[in-house]
């Protein structure tokens, strides 16, 4: 018997050594190589190509979540940290800017980045501090039929969805016409974020911490919440994306705002209603009244180095990731998302963040107070939407929101 | 028992709880007396994928170097408890000034995280501990009355809810009463009102809730007098019976007064769980309508920028409410154990 687990056991060992044996070698001596980051298919991708360097002094290990946000400070704080790739994007990677847990990869680049474009490299003060690899933005996708049906153009303004949305639910086509991701909390904020710099305001008074949300932007913005989200499902404050994206694929919705990284498998229609996938339309976020720019915000995904780990796992961490981009694999993944990096070709899924960024989105903002801006929007839009409060009100609200956590943060005085 | 064999028997105890209990409480005292140190902060030219832009950025050196001095943070007094986000004394006396009637008071002061937390968990708390200790008493009675060979499968399907993880349990609610679901949408077709969401209206998350934490507690107050109800003696049911009592009043007169212990015992557990209610509102997805002192802390504590003072604040005016609610029953109970005593 014990002979029998010993065989099983090396029996066991023989077929791992042999599946890291045919795994590419990527040219790292050794090294432990352990990745932090959110879940969407495009980033599992870039995981599975740097999994691929794994052999048998090599260990690749990722931990793919939606709750990386909230993981990364604590897990890159430990010394070592326990992780040493955080793939972040250009609102989470300023929480450990703030820290001081980054590697500055200069050197790195140059030995190893001869492939990455300049595009590529997210250079803070001088630095490069992180590899951008891919971009993403909330965008427009509708329901061509269903517009036709009901006789409007395709909206490409705030006004035109409003109006397209009242046609539809007036005509008895859909009762309630619009998503967006507008759960209370984060996604209620960033879905502000997009409209209040889509109506040309900025978050702080130049120069400073201080809050400067409480003008005519502001008020427009929320007025533009408020429009979308009186045609959404009433549970509409519960939406994350996942939810959005099932109510477009049970064919409930006629124009959503959603993330461009979902577009693929929007268009792949794998769990779609009959008819939904082959009618749905990518386009870029509507632009507000007066406004060209449109009314979201661009984000770039990429991959950071922790700065408490060792110099031999930085740099397979570093040479592992950059095997997950390269212009091969971006090739055989174009559909995935809107890459940056060599080897893209674009792709329908990719329409939306493309002609939002050529229609002049704004970045979202990296300044190292937007997180708790971010955090007093999510927490105080939803009195407003409710009308337990006026839009006057509600942003006075937030500014005090805002200020009191920037005093005990050391922000403000 | 001697005062010398008393304290070595006491001695792991204490010390246990002092390491486990009185130090980590002195310590978030300690924090919660101060706030982060002044972030030195200065512009610089970041560029990305999409062109440069003047940012602005901690100057790490300058702030690791005041972090390190005192790592603490900056002391503050009691700053944290009056600010925006606890008291809100100043905001409060604002917004009395600004209200034109009582309800327009309260609708602006349910902006302030503290007082809004603090409105709905006392509600919670208030509205469900009765409710489950009287639920539980009707279900442990009616088990109780049941012919003995139901009783076994009648107390396990009772018992499910309470074996049931509270956040799978809100979960699995919260798709029930989801507009396209089978609670929700019989409610609309039942009110004729295709607009009708438990989730979107304040007042009906609220009612939500609380059937939730009924639901889930009402067990644990059953089988407690349950197991009472075993131990009540037949003499004085049977005295009470020949005396010409109806059923109501022996349950009232006899077997109430003899389960008296045990639901204080219930009422002081619950008026903890309660106070301190935390997974219905995350499983609910419920925080836009409702937030607890335990949702607070959790909010603070999580995300990006931690806020530890603020985190460690609420917890201390947490542990206070905590004291404030079990005191009345305390004294009771310690009224009662005098009076057996002597």
């Amino acid at each position: 018997m014990i002979r029998l687990v010993r065989l099983a056991a090396s029996a066991s060992v023989l077929a791992i050594g042999m599946a890291s044996a045919a795994n590419a070698d990527c040219g790292i001596g050794s090294g432990n190589v352990s990745i932090l980051g959110n879940d969407f298919p495009a980033l599992q991708a870039v995981v599975d190509g740097a999994q691929a360097c794994a052999t048998d002094s090599v260990e690749v290990s990722a931990n793919l979540t939606s709750d990386h946000r909230d993981l990364q400070v604590a897990a890159l704080t430990a010394d070592p940290s326990q992780y040493s790739v955080a793939v972040v994007a250009n609102g989470s990677i300023v929480p450990l800017m703030n820290a001081g847990l980054l590697r500055p990869l200069d050197d790195l680049v140059e030995k190893h980045g001869a492939s990455l474009q300049s595009s590529q490299l997210v250079r803070i003060e001088g630095q490069v501090m992180a590899v951008a690899f891919m971009a993403n933005a909330q965008h427009m996708f509708y329901r061509s039929d269903v517009l036709e049906q009901a006789g409007v153009a395709a909206p490409t303004t705030l006004d035109e969805v409003l109006a397209a949305a009242e046609a539809i639910q007036s005509q008895g086509i859909m009762e309630h016409p619009v998503a967006i991701v507008s759960g209370a909390g984060w996604n209620l904020a960033q879905e502000y974020v997009n409209l209040y710099l889509g109506h040309g305001g900025s978050f702080f008074e130049p120069g400073s911490a201080a809050p400067a949300i409480n003008n005519e932007a502001g008020l427009a913005a929320l007025e533009a919440l408020k429009g979308l989200t009186s045609y959404s499902n009433p549970d509409y404050l519960t939406f994350d994306s996942n939810a959005v994206q099932a109510q477009w694929e049970a064919g409930e919705v006629a124009m959503m705002l959603l993330w461009g990284s979902r577009g693929a498998g929007i268009l792949a229609g794998e769990n779609a209603a009959e008819g939904v996938a082959e009618t749905t339309v990518l386009a870029a976020a509507p632009t507000a009244a007066g406004e060209t720019r449109p009314a979201t915000t661009l984000w770039w995904d990429g991959f950071t180095i922790a700065a408490n780990t060792s110099d031999e796992d930085a740099e397979a961490s570093f040479v592992a990731m950059l095997n997950g981009i390269t212009p091969e694999r971006v090739a055989e993944n174009s559909g995935l998302a809107v890459w940056l990096a060599e080897g893209y070709q674009p792709t329908p899924a990719s329409a939306g963040v493309i002609a939002s960024a050529q229609g002049g989105a704004a970045p979202y903002p990296m300044s190292p107070y937007m997180g708790l801006m971010h955090t007093a929007l999510g927490e105080n839009l939803a009195g407003f939407l409710q009308g337990s409060a006026s839009a006057e009100e509600t942003l006075a609200t937030i500014e005090a929101a805002y200020t009191t956590a920037a005093r005990a943060q050391g922000f403000l005085n | 028992m001697k005062h010398r064999t008393f304290f070595w028997f006491i001695l792991p105890s204490a010390l246990a709880m002092t390491l486990f209990i009185a130090l980590p409480v002195v310590s978030v005292f300690i924090q919660s007396l101060h706030v982060e140190h002044e972030q030195v902060l200065r512009t610089v030219e970041n560029c990305g994928p999409f062109g440069c832009t003047e940012e602005t950025v901690i100057d790490r050196a300058a702030t690791a170097e005041l972090r390190d001095a005192k790592p603490l943070g900056r002391f503050a007094g009691l700053s944290n408890y009056t600010d925006r986000n606890h008291l809100a004394f100043s905001e409060l006396s604002d917004m009395w000034d600004q209200s034109d009637s009582l309800s327009d008071f309260t609708r602006r002061a349910m902006t302030l995280p503290f007082w809004r937390a603090l409105s709905f968990t006392l509600t919670f708390t208030f509205v469900v501990t009765p409710l489950v200790l009287a639920l539980g008493l009707a279900i442990a009675l009616g088990v109780n009355s049941l012919p003995r060979m139901f009783r076994g499968p009648t107390i396990f399907v009772s018992l499910l809810p309470m074996i049931v993880t509270p956040l799978i349990g809100s979960l699995i609610l919260f798709w029930m009463v989801d507009s396209r679901g089978v609670l929700g949408a019989a409610l609309q077709t039942l009110m004729n009102d295709p607009t009708l969401s438990l989730k979107a209206s304040p007042a009906l998350t609220w009612v939500m809730l609380m059937v939730y934490g009924v639901w889930s507690s009402a067990p644990f107050a059953f089988i407690v007098f349950y197991a009472g109800l075993q131990t009540v003696p037949e003499e004085p049911l049977e005295a009470a019976m020949i005396d010409g009592a109806s059923r109501w009043q022996s349950i009232r007169y006899v077997v109430i007064p003899h389960l008296m212990p045990l639901a204080i015992f219930i009422t002081l557990m619950q008026l903890m769980d309660n106070f301190r209610v935390f997974e219905p509102i995350v499983g609910f997805q419920a925080q836009a309508n409702a937030t607890s002192l335990s949702y607070n802390i959790f909010n603070y504590l999580r995300g990006d920028a931690a806020q530890f003072g603020a985190a460690a604040t609420t917890s201390m005016l947490t542990i206070l409410g905590i004291v404030v609610l079990l005191t009345p029953v305390l004294i009771r109970t310690w009224r009662d154990f005098n009076r057996k005593g002597h």
